[in-house]
């Protein structure tokens, strides 16, 4: 096995392993840490694929910002501990239902793609030096083939702030009550 | 490529041992005194009345939800900055516009005084 699937390995095992102790902690807040592994795996995953610029952003921004995001919302919702004791009952056979989905198109996946668990290298591996060549063509690509979209994320970001803003806002009836 | 990320990978395994082994000097030196008290929340010497669980103000959730979308606008940044001189005057009109858009929020924001803590 070369040195790119034992990593590819490595990391599946965190990613699994975390995302399994982030729906199984009773506690919420130990749920949200737990995450922080499993985001941390995905980072993982898109150095191994080259692209660095994603893998920062995962970091900076889902477990920088999201993951407080969520800790934020913990806070705000007060759950008692005797919510978080029927868990898994409710919507059992809908999440078995979505697990056999998965897990069939996994396994087509597994058994048509390639035949091999080898994680696949990049035919020409980078030369020293080159850590921000992936950042450099996404700002490339980003401002000439998907300048649309970048402009479009722009209003999707103010319709966030927007939306934000709106929906936390005390109205006046309460503020006097 | 991997080599590359072995500084990181000495930081990583630093960060993740400093704690680790902190805790178990600390087990191991300290006198062991166990007590009920000692695992109660400290509230200032008082007892505690409620549960930690209270409900935060949502200005908490506000203040973390700008940080993310302004997080995500200086993330937009990096690429155009990289590859500023082969951008040129057409990526900073490009750039010019998209910080326009995001600004148009801003000032929506400050103008409505969402970021005031009263």
């Amino acid at each position: 096995m070369s040195i790119d699937s034992i990593l590819f390995y490595l990391f599946a095992v965190i990613i699994l392993g975390s995302a399994i102790m982030t729906i199984t902690r009773r506690n919420v807040v130990h749920s949200a840490i737990w995450l922080i592994g499993a985001l941390v795996g995905v980072a993982g995953l898109y150095l191994l694929q080259g692209a660095e610029f994603l893998a920062g952003v995962q970091i900076i921004v889902y477990i920088g910002g999201i993951t407080v995001l969520f800790l934020f919302v913990i806070m705000l919702v007060p759950v008692r501990e005797e919510a978080l004791t029927h868990r898994f009952s409710s919507q059992k056979w809908i999440a078995v239902f979505c697990s056999v989905v998965v897990l069939v198109i996994l396994m087509a996946f597994v058994v048509h793609g390639g035949g091999s668990l080898e994680f696949p290298t990049r035919e020409a591996p980078l030369e020293p030096g080159s850590l921000t060549k992936n950042s450099e063509e996404v700002g490339y690509v980003l401002f000439s083939e998907y300048l649309l979209p970048f402009e479009l994320a722009s209003i999707l970001l103010l319709v966030a702030i927007i939306g934000a803003v709106v929906m936390s806002k005390t109205r006046k009836s309460e503020t006097e009550s | 490529m991997p080599r590359d990320y072995i500084p990181i990978l000495i930081f990583v395994v630093v960060a993740a041992a400093f704690p680790i082994v902190t805790l178990l000097v600390a087990k191991l030196i300290r006198p062991s005194a166990p007590g009920k008290t000692k695992l109660e929340a400290y509230e200032c010497g008082i007892a505690p009345e409620t549960d930690t669980r209270g409900r935060y103000s949502i200005r908490f959730y506000l203040v973390a939800i700008l940080f993310v979308i302004f997080d995500v606008e200086t993330i937009f940044l990096l690429p155009w900055a990289i590859q500023f001189d082969a951008l040129g005057l057409f990526g900073l009109i490009e750039m010019l516009v998209f910080l326009a858009i995001l600004i148009v929020g801003y000032v929506w924001l400050f103008r409505q005084r969402a970021l005031k803590w009263a």
